[in-house]
C-alpha cells in the first residue's frame, strides 16, 4: 500500500532527523572529551596519542583550585539566599491579590531579558561605591539576582500544582496553622524547593558574564579562573576540566533526579 | 418561606438547645460582588442527616464551608452546639470533613492520613492504634494500613476519606458530593454503607448535594436550595409531595406541569378545572389569583395514566418516546393543550410498552385528586 510506504518513509526520515539533533548536541562535548585525553600540549582534535597528564595539570593548577572552593561558597549562598527570597515571592504571588501584583511578577523575572553584562556591571559600580569590591557579598547578591527568576519559577510551579484543601483537610482534623505547615505543605512542596535550589546552586556555579565585572583575584570564580586560563595557554587542560565539570554535573543530577523522581510520584494525585 | 423557618429555628435554640447540633442564624455571605447567601437560616438536629440540596451556585458549598470555618459570615450567626463559632478557626472547630475530591494526603499512608487528626491532639499511641483499628474496621479497610493513597480505588479512597473523618468523633459530620466520582453501582452500595454508618454513630451530617435522588433517597431532613435562599427544609417525603413553591417541585423530582384553571378558592384549598376533571389543591400558593384566571399544576409522572374508553381525561396527546426502564416504563406524551410540550407519564404495569405504542392517541387521567397549582409565570 502507497499509504504504509509513506508513513516508513516518514518514520525512517524522522529518526535520522533526531539522531542528527541528537548528535549536533553532543558534538562539541565528544570534540572536547576526545581533546582533553590528548598528549601533546595543543588542543587539537582528532588526539594523536592518549594521556592523562592534562587531568593532574588541571586539578593542580592553583587558580583552578581556588575557582572551584569559591564556586563551593557562592553557589550554595546564592541558591539558599533565592530560594527563601523566591519561595516568599511564590507564595505572595501564588495566594494573594495586591496592586501591582504584575509589576512585581515582571520586575523578578527581569534578569532573564537584562544581559548579564549589564547586572555584572551595575553590581560592580555599586560594590565600588560601599567599597565591597573583590568580597564574595557583591558575587553572592549578583548571583542571587540572576538566578532569582529561576527558583521563583520552580516554586511557583510547585504551589500551583498544590492541591489547597489539603491543608483545609489538615485543619479540619485539628491541625493549627503551623503544624498544617510542617506536616502537610512542607513535605509536598519539598521536591520542587529543592530541585528549584539545585538549578539556581548550578547556574550560579557556571555563571561567567556576570561575574566576569563581580570577581577580584581573590574570589574569582571557576568559569573566570578558566577564561582567564585560555587568554594565555592553549593546552588541552581546558578540555581535561570541562571533562570533570560535566561528569561531576551529572552525577550530581542523576543523584537528584533519584530523589526528584519520588517528587514526581508524590504530585500524581494533584493531576486528577 | 425563610420567615417560615425563623420561629422553628428560634424556638429550638431557646427551648431544646441541647437537641440542636449545628444552627445558622440570619446568615448572609458575599464574594466580592456576588451574594452567595442572603438571610439563610436553618436548624439542624442532633445525630441528624441533613441535605443540602440545589443546582450549582444556589450557595450550598458556601453554606458547609461557614460550618467548616473556611470563612467567616458578613452577617448573621453561626453555633455549633451552643458555641458561637462566627470567628472560631477551623482547626479549633471539632468538625470532619470529607471533600469532593476526598483530599487524602498524598505523602501518608492510609493508617497515617486517619491516625492524623488523632496524632494532632496528641491521644497516646495505643489509643491511636485502637482507634483506627476501629474504624478500619467499620469502613472495611483492613488489610490496607500501608498503601498510599494513589495505591486505592475510588471507593478504597472514599473509604479512608470517611474513616479519616470520623475517627476524630466530631461533633459534625460534613459531607461535599462525595459520591460525585464514583461510577453509578459503587455510588449506590456506597450510598448505603455511609448511611448505615451514620446511623450506627448518630452522628450530626450535612450533606451537599447536586443530585435530588441522592437527597431523596438518603436524608433525613431536605433543605432545597437556590439563589443563596433556602427555598423549603422537610422530610425527604414532604418535599416530594408538598413543594411549597415551583422552584422546588420542579427541581425535586420529575415533574409534568399541565395548564389549568382556577374553578373555585376559600383558605385552604382551591379546586382547579384541567380539561374535564377537577382536582383540589393547596390554596397558599395561589392567593391572590382570580377566578378562572389560568395556574399552572404540577403532577408526578406516576400520577398520571391514560384513559379507559369514555372517561374525562384531562389532556390528550400522543405518544411520541417510550423509554423502558425495567422496573416500570416512561412514556413521553405530546399535548397540544400543554405548556410544556411533552408529558411524561412513567407506568409500573409489565405491558404497558407493548400496550401502548408509540403514535397511539391517547387521553390522560390522573391517579390522584389532589395535586399541587402554582400561578403562571
Amino acid at each position: 500500500m502507497p499509504r504504509s510506504r509513506m508513513q516508513r518513509l516518514l518514520g525512517i526520515g524522522g529518526t535520522l532527523i533526531v539522531l542528527a539533533i541528537l548528535s549536533f548536541l553532543l558534538l562539541p562535548v565528544l570534540v572536547v572529551t576526545m581533546a582533553a585525553f590528548n598528549d601533546k600540549a595543543l588542543l587539537s582534535f582528532p588526539p594523536q596519542s592518549l594521556s592523562l597528564r592534562w587531568f593532574i595539570n588541571a586539578v593542580a593548577y592553583q587558580d583552578f583550585r581556588t575557582g572551584f572552593q569559591n564556586g563551593l561558597v557562592v553557589a550554595p549562598w546564592s541558591a539558599s539566599i533565592a530560594l527563601v527570597v523566591g519561595a516568599a515571592f511564590a507564595l505572595a504571588i501564588d495566594r494573594y491579590r495586591f496592586r501591582f501584583k504584575r509589576l512585581l511578577e515582571g520586575a523578578l523575572i527581569s534578569p532573564l531579558f537584562v544581559p548579564h553584562f549589564t547586572v555584572g556591571l551595575g553590581f560592580l559600580m555599586l560594590a565600588v561605591q560601599v567599597t565591597l569590591v573583590n568580597t564574595y557579598v557583591v558575587v553572592i547578591v549578583c548571583h542571587v539576582v540572576l538566578v532569582l527568576p529561576f527558583v521563583l519559577r520552580s516554586v511557583y510551579v510547585s504551589l500551583r500544582n498544590f492541591d489547597r484543601r489539603l491543608e483545609l483537610a489538615a485543619a479540619s482534623l485539628g491541625a493549627p496553622p503551623q503544624r498544617v505547615l510542617i506536616t502537610v505543605t512542607l513535605p509536598l512542596l519539598l521536591p520542587g524547593l529543592v530541585s528549584g535550589w539545585l538549578f539556581a546552586a548550578i547556574l550560579s556555579f557556571n555563571e561567567f558574564t556576570a561575574s566576569l565585572f563581580v570577581t577580584g583575584q581573590r574570589t574569582q570564580t571557576l568559569p573566570v579562573a578558566m577564561y582567564n586560563y585560555v587568554r594565555e595557554y592553549a593546552d588541552p587542560s581546558m578540555a581535561a576540566l570541562s571533562v570533570m565539570y560535566i561528569v561531576g554535573i551529572a552525577i550530581l543530577l542523576t543523584i537528584a533526579n533519584a530523589f526528584l523522581g519520588l517528587g514526581k510520584v508524590l504530585n500524581v494525585e494533584h493531576d486528577r | 418561606m425563610i420567615a417560615d423557618l425563623e420561629p422553628q429555628a428560634e424556638n429550638t435554640t431557646a427551648e431544646n438547645g441541647e437537641t440542636i447540633t449545628v444552627c445558622f442564624e440570619h446568615v448572609s455571605k458575599r464574594f466580592n460582588a456576588v451574594v452567595a447567601l442572603s438571610d439563610v437560616s436553618l436548624a439542624i438536629r442532633r445525630g441528624e442527616f441533613m441535605t443540602l440540596l440545589g443546582p450549582s451556585g444556589c450557595g450550598k458549598t458556601t453554606l458547609l464551608n461557614l460550618v467548616a470555618g473556611f470563612f467567616s459570615p458578613d452577617d448573621g450567626r453561626i453555633l455549633i452546639g451552643r458555641q458561637l463559632v462566627n470567628d472560631l478557626p477551623t482547626y479549633k472547630r471539632e468538625i470532619g470533613m470529607m471533600f469532593q475530591n476526598y483530599a487524602l494526603f498524598p505523602h501518608m499512608t492510609v493508617m497515617s492520613n486517619i491516625a492524623y487528626g488523632l496524632k494532632t491532639r496528641h491521644l497516646p499511641t495505643r489509643e491511636i492504634a485502637r482507634r483506627v483499628a476501629d474504624v478500619l474496621a467499620l469502613v472495611k479497610l483492613v488489610g490496607l494500613e500501608d498503601r498510599k493513597p494513589r495505591q486505592l480505588s475510588g471507593g478504597q479512597q472514599q473509604r479512608v476519606a470517611l474513616a479519616r473523618a470520623l475517627v476524630i468523633n466530631p461533633k459534625v459530620l460534613l459531607l461535599d458530593e462525595p459520591f460525585s466520582a464514583l461510577d453509578k453501582h459503587l455510588r449506590a452500595s456506597m450510598q448505603m454503607e455511609l448511611r448505615d454508618i451514620q446511623r450506627k454513630l448518630g452522628v450530626t451530617t450535612i450533606f451537599v448535594t447536586h443530585d435530588q435522588s441522592e437527597a431523596l433517597s438518603l436524608s433525613d431532613r431536605i433543605a432545597v436550595m437556590s439563589e443563596g435562599c433556602i427555598r423549603q427544609v422537610g422530610r425527604p417525603d414532604d418535599i416530594y409531595t408538598n413543594p411549597c413553591e415551583r422552584f422546588v417541585a420542579s427541581f425535586v423530582g420529575d415533574a409534568n406541569v399541565l395548564r389549568g384553571r382556577l374553578v373555585s378558592m376559600n383558605r385552604t384549598q382551591a379546586t382547579v378545572a384541567l380539561g374535564a376533571v377537577q382536582i383540589l389543591v393547596q390554596s397558599e400558593p395561589l392567593l391572590g389569583i382570580a377566578i378562572s384566571a389560568p395556574v399552572d399544576v404540577f403532577i408526578r409522572p406516576e400520577q398520571l395514566r391514560f384513559t379507559e374508553a369514555n372517561e374525562p381525561c384531562a389532556s390528550k396527546g400522543t405518544i411520541v418516546s417510550q423509554v423502558y426502564q425495567g422496573g416500570h416504563v416512561d412514556l413521553y406524551v405530546e399535548c397540544k393543550d400543554s405548556p410544556r410540550s411533552r408529558l411524561l407519564v412513567r407506568l409500573s404495569e409489565p405491558r404497558a410498552s407493548i400496550c401502548w405504542a408509540i403514535g397511539a392517541q391517547v387521553g390522560i387521567a390522573l391517579n390522584t385528586n389532589e395535586a399541587i397549582a402554582f400561578p403562571i409565570v
